[in-house]
């Protein structure tokens, strides 16, 4: 599965950290990194978890 | 929308129908508010994601204005009756307006993307904004104005922004954010009345004093939508009434959630109305799986609620009140860049960040948990 996230819809409420802080981080500087972009499959129900707790719909999550 | 997704997702197979007020494709709230009304995002932006085989069920447009329990049917505005085995109520809550002054030229509120097009269009012209209320939306659409070149007056009762909400050190905060970014902010002071004729020329404040404005934009809570249910026999108070797992006191298989709903929190111990978007999510597809009975646990949920005003990102994880116990615990308040703890006889409740998203997650599951307080 592939992370896409919308950096202009990301308002860095870091939802998405808690869910999955294997593949989001919020930095001190403010903005969302994405520490893997391909996750392994048994992260998938949280990266699923992630994009639907994004409060701006930012996250989609391609197969 | 999120309880729709869940019923499919759950493999619910039978027939479902999504009825909905506003005659619009599903849309998001709160960028109404900030880039919206700001003029950076088109208002296409806001359009929710809607599976294919939900928007097939959408009923727009049309309004329920009666529940019938001994039927078993909803019944629309257009006098149709839609029975149902299961039903969730997610009719959400409706901006209070200043009596009288519902049809003045030039007032607003600002809870669909109706009320945001019209603001929208009237702020283009340039004219004095006056808002009336420092809550949430008010203080957003203060600042979407403000990031316009536009005079704002924002005129609030209580004598600090979100001081119920979030106390006074917060709200001291708050004020300083309006005021540092040109924002005339009126504290501890009424409206007595709107003048004007048929288009608002001012605000009349109760000491007699006046701003003088073009655009009012009222937002001063919302009330939720419950009165098409007043004859059907559900527990109203505030909302729907529903137990710690979203059902409807009064009947069988139905459910609330989102803005209308107040459940048993058994995590907070109390009854609780959430107008939060997090929570109008959670609870939506929560509320849908309790429907099929597939709920393993009540609904015991750590609130979030985020508020972007000016330069600064306002974010709040759990309960709290003006008289919690209150300290900053991370960063500093002078520099506006500072995560505060709330306690309640010693259990930490709650946490707010100005400005240090980085840091405000890490303190959920100790909300969660029911930390000490002093422990901090």
């Amino acid at each position: 599965m592939r992370v896409v996230v919308d950096f202009d819809r990301c308002q860095s409420n870091a939802l998405c950290m808690a869910e999955a802080p294997e593949v989001f981080e919020v930095r001190e500087d403010g903005f969302l990194y994405i520490l893997n972009d391909m996750p392994p499959d048994e992260l998938r129900g949280k990266v699923e978890a992630a994009a639907r707790v994004c409060p701006t719909q930012a996250i989609t999550v391609e197969d | 929308m999120r309880a729709a997704d869940e019923l499919l997702h759950a493999g619910f197979d039978g027939s479902l129908t999504v009825i909905g007020a506003e005659a619009e494709l599903p849309y998001d709230r709160p960028p109404l508010s900030k880039q919206v009304l700001a003029g950076s995002w088109d208002p296409e932006k806001t359009r929710l994601r809607v599976d294919p085989a939900v928007r097939e069920r959408l009923r727009l447009g049309v309004a329920a204005t009666a529940l019938d329990l001994v039927d078993r049917t909803v019944v629309l505005a257009d006098g149709e009756r839609v029975p149902f085995g299961g039903l969730v109520i997610a009719t959400g809550a409706a901006p209070r307006t200043l009596p009288g002054t519902e049809r003045m030229g030039g007032v607003f509120v600002l809870r669909t993307l109706d009320d945001c097009r019209g603001l929208a269009a009237e702020l283009d012209k340039g004219p004095k904004v006056a808002v009336i209320g420092a809550g949430f939306i008010g203080s957003e659409v203060a600042a979407s104005c403000r990031a316009r070149g536009l005079d704002v007056t924002v005129i609030e009762a209580l004598d600090l922004p979100l001081l119920r909400v979030l106390g006074p050190v917060v709200g001291q905060a708050c004020a300083d954010l309006h005021r540092d970014h040109g924002t005339d902010l009126r504290l501890g002071i009424g409206v007595a009345s709107l003048e004007g004729g048929s288009r608002v020329a001012r605000v009349r404040l109760a000491d007699g004093t006046a701003v003088e404005a073009d655009v009012v934009v009222v937002g001063v809570g919302v009330v939720p939508v419950t009165g098409w249910l007043e004859e059907s026999g559900l527990a109203l108070d505030d909302g729907v009434v529903c137990d710690a797992w979203c059902r409807a006191d009064g009947a069988d298989a139905v459910v609330a959630a989102g803005d209308v709903a107040r459940w048993f929190h058994p995590g907070f111990d109390e009854s609780m109305r959430v107008e939060h978007w997090t929570n109008a999510a959670e609870q939506g597809a929560y509320a849908a799986r309790s429907l099929l009975g597939l709920a393993t646990e009540p609904f015991a949920p750590i609130p979030y609620f985020w508020s972007d005003q000016y330069d600064t990102k306002i974010q709040f994880l759990g309960r709290a009140t003006a008289t919690d116990e209150f300290a900053v615990v991370e960063g500093s308040l002078e520099e506006r860049r500072f995560v505060a703890a709330f306690g309640r006889g010693d259990r930490l409740v709650g946490a707010l960040s100005m400005n240090m998203p980085h840091r405000i997650m890490a303190w959920r599951s100790r909300i969660a948990a029911a930390d000490s307080f002093s422990g901090n």
